[in-house]
């Protein structure tokens, strides 16, 4: 235990926070991480759904839990079904053997919900095109609100591409 | 590396499979191809590799009698191959238990064989729920657990159905091929250089194992001898891409048996190397850096220096995170026994790379027959004779030191010179093989070319083929919440398999 605790204190914390003046990469993280706490406020919940992808864009996606990007601290969870959902963030391209499980996961997710497209062949099909075992991007199954290029996009990218799908999001909270 | 080819008859291919498995040797791949065109019906092709190198026999099949004598009896991993072989082309194995369809789940009829040359891949089917034939357990209290296709966590889709009494697992069936996008059919719409870029795609977290087994494929058919200095920098890179995942792979299997303070340590290390991976060579993964004929980034004394310096710390870092794994009396009690394979079960099935290193098969790609660089770097295998998920962990914590000393050994005596020699045409008609030890274990890329550099055929095939269905093994009369942290031990490819 001591051990642990050690090392944890002298890790320190890693996440991204104040921005140095010159570094554009911190700002950007920055700008993103006050932008989505105005926007979510207190929580969102994605629900990842790989429907045929290489698998590359899951690496980017699992990087947003580690502690330079530290998703978890900006009130952005994964969650383990769409009945939990608000998000759901899709990896293509979305394989003929996954389109139904696809479209029951988005059927499964209750509204209003948000589709974030990840990757290039998310976008457009990417490399593997549309063919007898590919429907191309995710927007031909499932409606799509935001998709995110990039083979894979990084984890800034896609933190990027949540963010925008949120501010997009029309607003609930008007009362008649 | 020594590669014989040959083509035989029914008989002798049985029967060299036989003498291979007698002599220790084991199946690598197994594939099918359509020769129409070329007036010789199809054929089976089998990639065999014994002691002394890789011998690959081709079985070519009539149009009448499209089918070749079953070897799954010899080698039980060939069972899953064979009948993605049906699937795919129609050509069946003589004489095997399971006739049930692999790949091929709704989307296409049962008498469509996609990768026939006749079959033209833009051809869509209307998707139908697919309905497949699980093994069902019965008895008193029996009853199962469907999973997926698509999973809790950031993972790829896959089934698992399990068989359960109680909490304690009787048996596990999966079905995969929830991934397959036509990756094979589309590379025979691509040439030769086009191809790179899939290859690099066939499994993301495996793109340089990928990459280098396409290149060398097609270096071989070509007659294309690469510069040192790429064939160093290869090694590089393959090593850097063992070191994250495996990286990554210790952190997730901290946080599977809820020690978060792994996942968060291991994932800081993992994310350091991947920016290091971007400001050296242009991208996280690697991807696309490897190329026929030789690489497609450098490294300069910086560059050289900044890897250096960054193995520095994570050694110390690495080594400190194991003494607290092996002292975490909660860590160790849910590894020990947990998934075990015995070395006997991983020598009958066929268990391959990492995971049969953990379950005492020692073979290493990279120590056995050592393409250069590593033919100069006297690569030390790391093997384990427990088989279990502490095993698996321990494989693992060991091979991130010996890729961070390969990588030391390289860079100390990185040759100057080109990057890249050019790349000739490739004769028709031609196979060329790849053979590299990812990651996860030896990738093979088989190619079979076409006219004016076009490819005829291409196989891609990931370790995880054979280790899948051994992961139905280790998980017998364990407990289902131990499944998690089996699966992740092990860490198969679903795109690989599904292609």
């Amino acid at each position: 235990m001591y051990q642990i605790i050690k090392q944890i204190l002298k890790t320190g914390i890693k996440t991204e926070g104040p921005p140095q003046a010159d570094d554009a990469l911190r700002v950007e993280i920055q700008n993103l991480q006050e932008q989505i706490l105005r926007h979510v406020g207190r929580a969102l919940t994605i629900r990842c759904v790989d429907a045929g992808s290489c698998n590359a864009c899951e690496l980017e996606i699992q990087a947003l839990n580690n502690a330079y990007y530290n998703i978890g601290g900006l009130g952005i969870n994964f969650v383990a079904s769409p009945r939990h959902a608000d998000m759901l963030l899709v990896t293509g391209p979305v394989s003929r053997h996954m389109e139904i499980a696809l479209k029951r996961t988005y059927d499964a997710t209750p509204d209003p919900k948000l589709v974030v497209a990840v990757g290039d062949c998310g976008c457009n099909g990417g490399i593997f095109a549309e063919s007898y075992a590919s429907c191309g991007r995710v927007s031909n199954v499932i409606p799509v609100d935001v998709a995110i290029p990039g083979c894979p996009p990084t984890p800034t990218a896609i933190l990027q591409g949540i963010l925008t799908a949120v501010s997009r999001r029309p607003s609930t909270d008007t009362t008649p | 590396m020594p590669i014989w080819h040959g083509t035989v008859d029914a008989i002798q291919f049985r029967s060299l499979c036989e003498q291979a498995r007698h002599g220790g040797g084991k199946l690598v791949a197994l594939w099918g191809s359509d020769e129409l065109a070329r007036n010789a019906g199809y054929a089976v092709h089998a990639a065999l590799v014994t002691a002394t190198g890789m011998l690959c026999l081709t079985l070519p099949l009539s149009v009448e009698r499209p089918a070749y004598p079953d070897i799954s009896d010899i080698f039980p991993g060939a069972a899953r191959m064979q009948r993605a072989t049906a699937d795919l082309l129609g050509l069946h194995a003589t004489g095997a238990d399971d006739h049930r369809k692999w790949i091929r789940h709704a989307s296409w009829p049962g008498n469509v064989h996609p990768l026939r040359k006749n079959f033209d891949g833009k051809t869509v089917f209307s998707t139908e729920v697919d309905a497949y034939p699980f093994v069902s357990v019965t008895g008193d209290g029996v009853h199962e657990i469907p999973v997926g296709p698509v999973h809790a966590g950031t993972i790829e889709p896959g089934h698992f159905r399990f068989s359960i009494i109680g909490d304690r697992v009787l048996r596990l069936e999966e079905r995969l091929g929830y991934t397959h996008k036509g990756v094979e059919k589309r590379f025979e719409s691509l040439n030769l250089e086009q191809g790179a870029k899939l290859a690099g795609r066939i499994s993301g977290d495996s793109t340089v194992a990928y990459a280098w087994a396409y290149a060398q494929a097609v270096e071989s058919v070509t007659g294309t001898t690469p510069p040192p200095r790429a064939l160093a920098l290869r090694a590089v890179l393959l090593e850097l891409e063992r070191i994250h995942n495996h990286l990554g792979d210790l952190g997730a299997l901290g946080n599977d048996v809820a020690l978060a303070f792994g996942f968060a340590q291991f994932w800081i290390l993992k994310e350091d190397l991947l920016r290091l991976n971007s400001d050296l060579f242009g991208h996280r993964y690697l991807m696309d850096k490897v190329t026929p004929g030789g690489v497609a980034c450098d490294l300069d004394d910086q560059g050289r220096e900044r890897i250096l310096r960054m193995f520095r710390h994570l050694e110390h870092e690495v080594r400190l995170l194991k003494d607290i794994y092996d002292e975490h009396a909660g860590v160790q009690d849910r590894y020990l026994t947990t998934g075990r394979v015995s070395p006997d079960l991983a020598a009958e099935l066929g268990l391959t790379g990492l995971s049969g290193r953990a379950s005492g098969q020692a073979w290493d790609l990279r120590a056995e027959f050592p393409c250069a660089p590593y033919d100069r770097l006297d690569v030390r295998m790391v093997t384990h004779l427990n088989g279990d998920v502490a095993a698996r962990v321990a494989v693992r914590f060991e091979e991130v030191l010996e890729s961070m000393r390969l990588i030391r050994l390289i860079l100390d005596q990185l040759p100057a010179g080109e990057l890249r020699a050019s790349v000739g045409a490739a004769p028709e008609n031609a196979l060329g093989l790849g053979w590299v030890e990812g990651w996860r274990g030896e990738v093979l890329i088989a190619l079979h070319t076409g006219k004016d550099n076009e490819i005829h055929r291409l196989h891609p095939h990931d370790p995880s083929w054979q280790n899948w269905p051994v992961l139905e093994h280790a998980v017998i009369r364990d407990v289902v919440p131990d499944f998690p942290v089996i699966n992740k031990s092990f860490n198969l490819s679903y795109t690989g398999v599904d292609l």
